[in-house]
């Protein structure tokens, strides 16, 4: 083991958006037990703090990995993109219009006839939304060419918008069931 | 995180909230959006013969900071000429409501918006 891999190589997997999940949770499995406390009891402080290191990276890559956005994130970040902490990107007004009528929706669900079969129908067009998203991703960021590393950022810069919808339509179904 | 008296003002009395008619010729409509955050904004103008903004209007949906940041430029700019306007910049939004460093792109994003709505202004009218 050794943190100066990344994720992908500290969990012995492709560096790919379409990694094998199952996979994922084995491995972390394997390196949970390798890396338990237990195990490095009757060891120095040097290398018990080096263990908890290990375990702290482990816990991050393997939170990274699993879901969808971060790992799309993660590997743009592998390419020098950081869409995650840019202050702003230009986007695309027709997409951002969308943005703006489905928030107004969500809105608007609460004074809805019913509110929670809306809020499911939102939920479920965000859905079919991303899907395209990630293909895109998936598809271009195999690609080793500027103009499709920039296509595959575009693509995770509207997943970020999608994926702060769907976290506001899961506080409204908290706040409202 | 403290949020400034000014932007808790605005955030809750927002100035100017509501929706122009974008197909209206003496409206300009700026979109923008943070792909960081997933903040939208929308900011409308509608401009006199003249060339002088008669109102605006906004809607963001965002943190406080953003809000604010929209809702004061809609307060600002009714009166201003499209050149006035399109020479806002986002310090001063930053300055008048005290926003801390983690939230200046809010006020970016509102001198985006206006900037935004005078160009879409100016493209319909063929200028």
């Amino acid at each position: 083991m050794d943190i100066k891999q990344n994720f992908f190589e500290f969990y012995g997997l492709p560096e790919v958006f379409d990694i094998d999940l199952g996979l994922l949770s084995q491995r972390h499995l394997e390196l949970q037990k390798k890396l338990h406390p237990d195990r490095f009891a009757h060891l120095s402080d040097q290398e018990r703090r080096l263990s908890a290191q290990y375990t702290a990276y482990l816990n991050e890559g393997y939170a990274t990995l699993r879901a969808s956005l971060l790992r799309a994130q993660y590997l743009l970040k592998l390419q020098g993109i950081d869409t995650h902490n840019e202050s702003s990107a230009p986007m695309d007004p027709v997409f951002l219009m969308q943005q703006m009528e489905l928030r107004e929706r969500l809105e608007d669900a609460p004074q809805h006839a019913d509110p929670e079969s809306e809020l499911a129908a939102l939920d479920k067009d965000v859905e079919q939304m991303m899907a395209p998203l990630q293909a895109e991703f998936c598809s271009q960021i195999t690609i080793p060419a500027e103009a499709s590393l920039h296509a595959a950022a575009a693509a995770v810069r509207k997943m970020q918008f999608l994926d702060k919808l769907r976290r506001e339509i899961e506080r409204l179904e908290d706040d409202l069931y | 995180m403290a949020y400034s008296e000014k932007v808790i003002d605005h955030y809750e009395n927002p100035r100017n909230v509501g929706k122009m008619d974008a197909a209206d010729h003496s409206v300009g409509t700026g979109m923008v959006g943070a792909p960081a955050c997933g903040d939208v904004m929308r900011l409308q103008i509608k401009v006199s013969d003249t060339g002088v903004i008669e109102d605006a209007k906004f809607k963001t949906y965002g943190c406080g900071s953003a809000i604010a940041s929209s809702s004061l430029v809609t307060e600002w700019v009714k009166g201003m000429t499209l050149d006035q306007a399109a020479e806002l910049k986002n310090t001063q939004i930053a300055d008048e409501l005290a926003l801390p460093p983690v939230k200046i792109h809010c006020s970016v994003l509102a001198e985006d918006a206006i900037k935004a709505a005078v160009a879409d202004y100016k493209q319909k009218q063929g200028k």
